[in-house]
């Protein structure tokens, strides 16, 4: 009788890439409904957007590079890529942003260098950084009040009622409609951006005593927010990213290592927070536990070995911390992320492991064929 | 005895176990099967050399190879019978390759060699007698390394002069489904336990950790009940350990019960610990206190396609059919299969999905069977049928997507992802500097994969290219020593003949000056003395007198010796003249086309070669003419004395040509009567024989007639 013929290892744990990239999905709904609940619709509108167009970018290109698309539609790698950026990018940046920022992700970051698994830079990051230098006004202007500082409305023959989000036709006609003005009403800074601009005048107990960092001006709530909504959705980041580290999706040296250089950093110099952001913002708002759970973890671009992992990570923390406090832009993630995208490769080969049975790690790049037979009869 | 601390490896998995089915029952007996395939070459070293022939008659017990060399094994034959034939069969090897094998048809009285069966052979006596006792007995009685790899025991044991620590026995058993081990333990620990004791003895280490995973309680209890049986002091401790896979890797397991690491490349005596798998302490005793060779294991037989999922005490060299068809295999249809029904399909994919996966060892480091004829050997723990639901084909590998997963399931320390990229890209020196060589191969990276990449695989290839690409690189060395080595030799060479041919010269220049003074005195005294025409021609001819004064017949021979020497040394320095003449002129040629000082060089060289050269034929020119004039004058000079001698010189030839003619005679008789079919080589080259005798005869005739 005959038998098939395979080489071990016969078992396998049954995980899957398109398991790792469902559960990761997963993990930012607590984000989305926070971001939605403080913010509206706007992220959730364009997260589907984001999809449909990922998907359609992933299937037309895979054809072209004659790959077999259901194959690698499947991994929920490219829906990953679009639901980040649909996270990242503003609640109210017009359709063509997200669309712009979504097919440059796909075709130029992620399948011109090879497909997944192959490109060296976030494919996120590198559509939001885009978009984010090419269309600085719309990036900038289109993000959200907290639903608590939008302005009550009255309707007739009812009774006050209190702030609430932009509606959902609403926020349908200011995404696909260029000529249906965003209000001021409904936009406005995020508090990085606010403290930032206001600490060049302002004192701290000054901007402090804002709207979006004293609640107290809008009456309804009890709650005491600090950072106009943006530490809740933080938390549910941070909820998120807990459970795929509980998960074992990813180890904790990277956004341990985000969270603890950047945190370093802004206690080092928050000191004076006349001048400068303080920690508990820098850590709390924009885009942080974003970062630092779903996007600085992302495996194909960061660094791989252990040590690497947390130089890696604490580069981010580091370069988070300096574009916010003497940048140009309002944050910094995307920025972050592709600089450090392109350091892993080196970091990785300095931080290789010790091995079993070596008495040190060996670094660096491979010696020449002379050296190696040296070093391996010192060895021997 | 101070309790023991615990250590750990990082990495590792934790797969399901699979070890319950199979543990049910006791160990059973295989019923014998009616005929044995034992290899020749069950072990790491050489094969043994067959001992038996064709034909033979061999009892159970019986030798039938020898160990060849000092890393080798006995085997023996595992029952009674006959030996039907000796053959190239394939082994049961994840290479497929082809081995020796002896096949024997068992005669069903299982009847043991009498010297086993009476107990002759055993040592009663055993932690008394001498170690090289022991070490012989073992190395008689066939024992490997039971646990995978094979290595001879007695080989192992040969520590002398090694200081060894501890023993470590590997009751691990950490890969899935196995439990040969387990249930080895569960029913002859007390067996195991002596076993360990002997090998205490030989290596005189000072302690012994038997380490066993915490999901086997019972073999747990049952080895430390069989140590308090033991009498006396014997450092031996049962340690139980986490189950986590593979801690029953050797490295694995010394890290966890020392905290030492075995260094890369190097083996634990190195660090004074030797490692031997429970079952081949078993065997051991067996070898020792009762005698018997290694001729049967215990197997685990399981998965979801047998109906009983058991332990088997088999033969070694009992097909796995026998073993299969005994715990109720069935083969399993698949559903495309099922849904087919009768129609024959012409898909060939189809029916290669369909054949059964039959595993020798574990699932997570066992080979795939070709084919249920292979034998059981002495390191097949276990036989593995699974369903195809129980241990799903890999899927299409995807993408590595960098996810590190491996990296934390690595027992080795290693980069098993960066280790995939180079081995996939061929960057082989990437792959040694990562340490790939430190890789046992344990798959609990391509475990965890989520891409399902058979990274394993991969890394075999790796290895063995870059063993290859070694051994070129080392071959290449090799003749590189060589030719540089030949090249100096050749250049002495050349150098030390200029070097004699100048000092040649020097002489001889010498010699002449000298011939011309003595001649030139010598004739001034002849034109003192008196006028003689002798004299004058003399300075003319020099060697002519000289050759005249000297006895002839010897030195005409010489001369004509030195006479074709010198002609053929003048022929070759002409030749070499020419040579470095084209040489040169091409490349002067060159130089036109392009002025290169590198040519310049050359062309130097050339012309101060062709100067040596030409200077050499001058003078073997002379020499050569020298040479003919003294030959023609001994020739002038000597009467035909030859002659005189040949007379005898024919009779013995003749003698000895009749000689040859007799014995001629005497190989075409024999041939004659055996009808041989040299026969008509043999008549023509005694033809020959004779026509010579009859020239012979006629010289020796003319010579008498000349004589005359």
């Amino acid at each position: 009788m005959a038998f098939v013929n395979i080489t071990s290892p016969h078992a396998h744990g049954g995980n899957t890439t398109s398991r790792i990239m469902l559960l990761v999905i997963l993990a930012t709904v607590p984000g989305i409904i926070a971001l939605t609940y403080f913010f509206g619709w706007g992220n959730l509108i364009n997260i589907v957007l984001a999809s449909v167009t990922a998907l359609a970018c992933e299937a037309i290109i895979l054809k072209i590079r004659k790959r077999p698309a259901s194959f690698f539609l499947k991994d929920n790698s490219a829906l990953l890529t679009a639901v980040l950026l649909g996270i990242a990018l503003p609640p109210f940046a017009p359709w063509w942003v997200t669309v712009v920022a979504v097919s440059f992700a796909m075709v130029f970051a992620k399948h011109l260098y090879g497909g997944l698994g192959n490109n060296p830079f976030n494919p996120a990051m590198v559509g939001y950084a885009l978009v984010l230098i090419s269309f600085p006004v719309q990036m900038t202007t289109t993000w959200a009040t907290p639903f608590f500082l939008t302005p009550d409305t009255l309707i007739p023959g009812q009774a006050l009622i209190a702030g609430q989000v932009m509606s959902f036709t609403d926020t349908i006609s200011v995404i696909f409609s260029s000529s249906a003005g965003l209000t001021d009403a409904f936009s406005g800074a995020t508090p990085l951006d606010t403290y930032k601009h206001l600490a060049k005048n302002e004192t701290a107990v000054e901007i402090l005593q804002g709207p979006l960092f004293a609640n107290e001006t809008s009456g309804g709530s009890a709650s005491n927010w600090f950072a106009g909504g943006w530490e809740f959705v933080n938390i549910a980041f941070l909820i998120g990213g807990l459970a795929l580290l509980a998960l074992r999706i990813f180890t904790w040296h990277i956004p341990f290592s985000v969270l603890a250089a950047l945190g370093t950093c802004s206690v080092l110099f928050g000191w004076d927070a006349d001048l400068y952001v303080p920690w508990s913002l820098h850590i709390f708002t924009g885009a942080t536990m974003l970062g630092a759970f779903f996007i600085a973890t992302d495996p194909v671009t960061a660094s791989t070995t252990p040590l690497g992992k947390i130089i890696y990570g604490a580069g981010i923390g580091i370069l988070i911390f300096v574009i916010r406090t003497w940048g140009a832009y309002p944050d910094a993630v995307a920025f972050a992320v592709l600089l450090m995208n392109f350091a892993a490769p080196l970091i990785d080969t300095y931080t290789q492991p010790r091995t079993y049975g070596h008495d040190k790690a060996k670094r660096g790049m491979p010696t020449k064929p002379d050296d190696a037979s040296n070093n391996s009869s010192k060895e021997g | 005895m101070q309790p023991i601390t615990l250590h750990s490896f990082d990495g590792g998995i934790h797969p399901q176990e699979n070890k319950q089915q199979s543990t049910q029952s006791p160990i059973a007996q295989l019923p014998l099967p009616a005929q044995l395939i034992v290899p020749v070459g069950q072990h790491i070293g050489a094969p043994a050399d067959v001992i038996i022939a064709v034909g033979d008659l061999v009892l159970k017990g019986q030798v039938i190879a020898q160990p060849k060399g000092f890393v080798s094994a006995a085997i023996h034959a595992p029952t009674s019978g006959k030996v039907v034939s000796i053959e190239q069969r394939e082994l049961p090897h994840s290479s497929g390759l082809n081995g020796t094998c002896v096949i024997i048809d068992a005669d069903g009285q299982d009847q043991w060699l009498e010297e086993i069966a009476n107990g002759s052979r055993a040592i009663a006596d055993y932690l008394d007698v001498d170690n090289e006792v022991l070490v012989t007995r073992i190395r008689d009685c066939g024992i490997t390394g039971m646990g995978g790899a094979g290595f001879p025991t007695s080989v192992k044991m040969a520590v002398e002069g090694k200081q060894i620590d501890s023993l470590i026995i590997n009751a691990a058993e950490c890969e899935p489904y196995i439990t040969a081990d387990d249930m080895l333990m569960r029913e002859r620990a007390l067996e195991a336990i002596r076993g360990i004791q002997i090998l205490m003895k030989l290596t005189s280490a000072d302690n012994c950790l038997i380490g066993i995973e915490d999901n086997k309680p019972e073999a747990i209890k049952a080895m430390e009940e069989a140590l308090h049986k033991v009498h006396g002091e014997h450092h031996i401790t049962v340690v139980t350990i986490p189950t986590k896979y593979p801690s029953g890797g050797e490295k694995q397991l010394i890290k966890i019960l020392t905290g030492k690491e075995v260094p890369s490349g190097g083996i634990p005596s190195s660090i004074g610990i030797v490692c031997q798998n429970v079952g081949t302490c078993e065997a051991v005793y067996r070898a020792v206190a009762e005698g018997k060779p290694l001729i049967s294991r215990i197997t685990t037989i399981t998965g979801e396609s047998v109906e009983q999922p058991q332990n088997v005490e088999v033969l070694i060299g009992t097909p796995v059919k026998h073993l299969l068809d005994f715990a109720g295999f069935k083969q399993e249809k698949s559903l495309f299969q099922k849904l087919l029904g009768s129609f024959n399909s012409s898909n060939s994919s189809s029916s290669s999905e369909s054949k059964p996966r039959i595993i020798m060892g574990g699932p997570m480091m066992g080979f795939t069977l070709s084919n249920d004829e292979l034998p059981i050997l002495k390191s097949s723990n276990c036989i593995l049928a699974p369903s195809q639901k129980e241990l799903p084909a890999n899927d299409i590998a995807s993408a590595c997507i960098r996810c590190g997963l491996c990296t934390e399931a690595c027992p080795a320390d290693l980069l098993p992802q960066q280790l995939y990229w180079f081995s996939k890209s061929g960057e082989l020196d990437k792959a040694e500097q990562h340490n790939i060589a430190d890789c046992i191969e344990c798959g609990a990276c391509s475990y965890v994969c989520p891409s399902q990449i058979p990274l394993v695989q991969y890394y075999r290839h790796a290895k063995g290219a870059i063993k290859e690409e070694h051994a070129t690189q080392q071959k290449s060395d090799r003749s590189r020593v060589r030719f540089e080595a030949r090249q100096d030799r050749l250049d002495r060479e050349v150098a030390e003949k200029d070097a004699k041919r100048q000092a040649r010269a020097a002489t001889a220049e010498k010699a002449q000056a000298a011939k011309k003074i003595a001649a030139a005195k010598a004739a001034e005294e002849a034109a003192k003395n008196g006028p003689t025409t002798e004299g004058a021609s003399s300075t003319e001819e020099p060697g002519a007198p000289t050759a005249a004064a000297k006895p002839e017949p010897v030195d005409l021979e010489q001369l004509q010796k030195q006479l074709d020497a010198a002609q053929a040394g003048l022929k070759k320095s002409m030749d070499k003249v020419a040579e470095i003449k084209a040489a040169a002129e091409a490349s002067s040629n060159q130089d036109g086309a392009n002025e290169g000082s590198s040519n310049e060089e050359g062309s130097n060289d050339a012309t101060e070669h062709l100067a040596v050269f030409e200077k050499a034929v001058a003078n073997r020119r002379d020499k050569v003419k020298l040479l003919a004039v003294q030959i023609a004058e001994a020739k002038k000079s000597a009467p035909p004395v030859i002659k005189e001698v040949t007379r005898e010189d024919i009779e013995k030839k003749l003698r000895a040509q009749q000689d040859r003619i007799d014995k001629t005679q005497q190989r075409f008789t024999l041939a004659q009567e055996q009808g041989a079919e040299t026969l008509p080589a043999l008549q023509k080259g005694l033809d020959k024989q004779m026509q010579k005798l009859k020239e012979l005869e006629a010289d020796l005739a003319q010579f008498d007639k000349a004589g005359v």
